[in-house]
Order: C-alpha cells, then structure tokens, then sequence
C-alpha cells in the first residue's frame, strides 16, 4: 500500500526510505527521486498551490497504478505546497521492490507522471516583487506519453 | 453547483470558489465555461483563451465536452505544473 503525502513542511528522506524496509528482508532495492527548487534567474522562491481532496485522490491513484504494473514492495509519495525556497526540496519518490529494474522504472513512471497528472501549480517570486506562473511543458507531457505506449 | 478556480484562473475570476446555479442549457464543461464568461470582466478574461484552461468534475480531470449534473463540483485551472 503506497504512502501518498502532501505538506508544507520538509521531508525527511532517511526516515522515509527506512520505513520501506523496516522489518522485512524481501526488500532487494530502493530508488528514490528528489525534486528540488532551482534558483533560475534570480528566483527568490516557488509557491504551490494545490487543489486539496484531488491532489490526494490523483496522487494515490498514479501510486495504485505504479503498484499494478511493477511487482513493488512499497511506494512513497510526498509533495510539499507552499512557500518553498531555492534549494529546498519539492517532491520525494520512493519505490521499493526485490529488483532493480521494477524500482527503477517505477520511479522515473511516478516522477513523470506527477508532472502532468496531479493537480499542483508552480508560481515564482523574484526579488523585485515580479511574479509568473510556471507553464506546462509540451516535453512532460511527452515523457508521460512514453508509459502509455508501453 | 460549486466552483472552483485555481491558480492564475483563480487570480483572474478573483475568488477561489463559488456557488452557482446555470441555466438549464448549460449541460456540459464547455458551456459552463461560456456561460461563467458572463458573470464579470474578471471571469471573462480567465476563459478568454478557453484552451488554456482545463477542468476537474468531481475532482476528476475531465474534457470539455463531460456533462455536467446538479450538485458537481466543478474545478478550472492551467494546465498542471508539479513534481
């Protein structure tokens, strides 16, 4: 059963990834991804904002089909809104599985489908008091259309 | 009917929800979407360029042509920018 999160605060990346192994040995590896905040341009800090109830529902059902369609022994999912400052860290995914590959490719499906599957928007702050929306790029909805030819 | 507008669709409308009651024509995403254009200069600016905008029914992502029901929640928002 994936652990599907979504907070304010920071992440702790340790404790996550042991709670994927903690009392039990059928674990063979775990892959992670971290999305952290570049600071482009001077960017000062990213804001998100989320469409609370459906993010929850989008990301728990992006982990359900991830666990479908790889043999995973367990799936984390954290995505931080808000206030969030270069450098610091947006997202977290963790997969859990016996193998290599099914854990890998499990990351880089949850990863690329958080980007045009779960209702999150970035905007960025600069210094200046300037303010833009984040747009969506044709390349993520290309990297997630890659799963579906599968 | 409850709506929702998120991000710079949010800004433009100028309030993050409302409760609105459509006319008996409105039956689908897309006709909403004409007839909120209506209510103020703020919502007629948000669905100004109407492919920019996408929409959740019951916070399901959902195509312009999805018919709508009494009592929907219905979300409108850009195009979704996370991970």
């Amino acid at each position: 059963m994936a652990v599907v999160r979504v907070q304010e605060s920071p992440f702790d990346m340790a404790a996550e990834q042991a709670a994927l192994s903690a009392g039990r040995t059928d674990v063979g590896g775990i892959a992670s991804f971290v999305g952290l905040c570049r600071g482009d341009d001077g960017l000062s800090a990213l804001v998100l904002e989320h469409y609370p109830g459906m993010t929850e529902r989008a990301l728990a059902g992006i982990a359900a089909e991830a666990e479908a369609r790889w043999p995973l022994t367990g799936c984390t999912v954290v995505h931080r809104v808000g206030r969030i400052l270069p450098g610091e860290p947006i997202v977290l995914v963790l997969t859990a599985s016996a193998h290599r590959a099914a854990a890998l490719e499990a990351c880089a499906f949850l990863i690329d489908w958080l980007k045009t599957g779960a209702p999150f928007w970035k905007r960025e702050e600069f210094p200046d008091g300037r303010e833009r929306w984040v747009e969506a790029k044709d390349s993520d909805d290309a990297a997630t259309a890659r799963w579906q030819q599968a | 009917m409850q709506v929702l507008y998120f991000a710079w669709v949010r800004q433009k409308v100028g309030v993050g929800q409302e409760e609105v009651s459509p006319p008996p024509e409105v039956t689908d995403v897309a006709g909403l979407m004409h007839w909120l254009s209506g209510r103020s200069a703020g919502h007629a600016a948000a669905f100004a360029n109407a492919r920019q905008v996408r929409a959740a029914v019951n916070q399901e992502f959902c195509p312009p042509d999805h018919p709508l029901r009494p009592g929907d929640e219905v979300a409108f928002f850009p195009p979704v920018t996370g991970g």
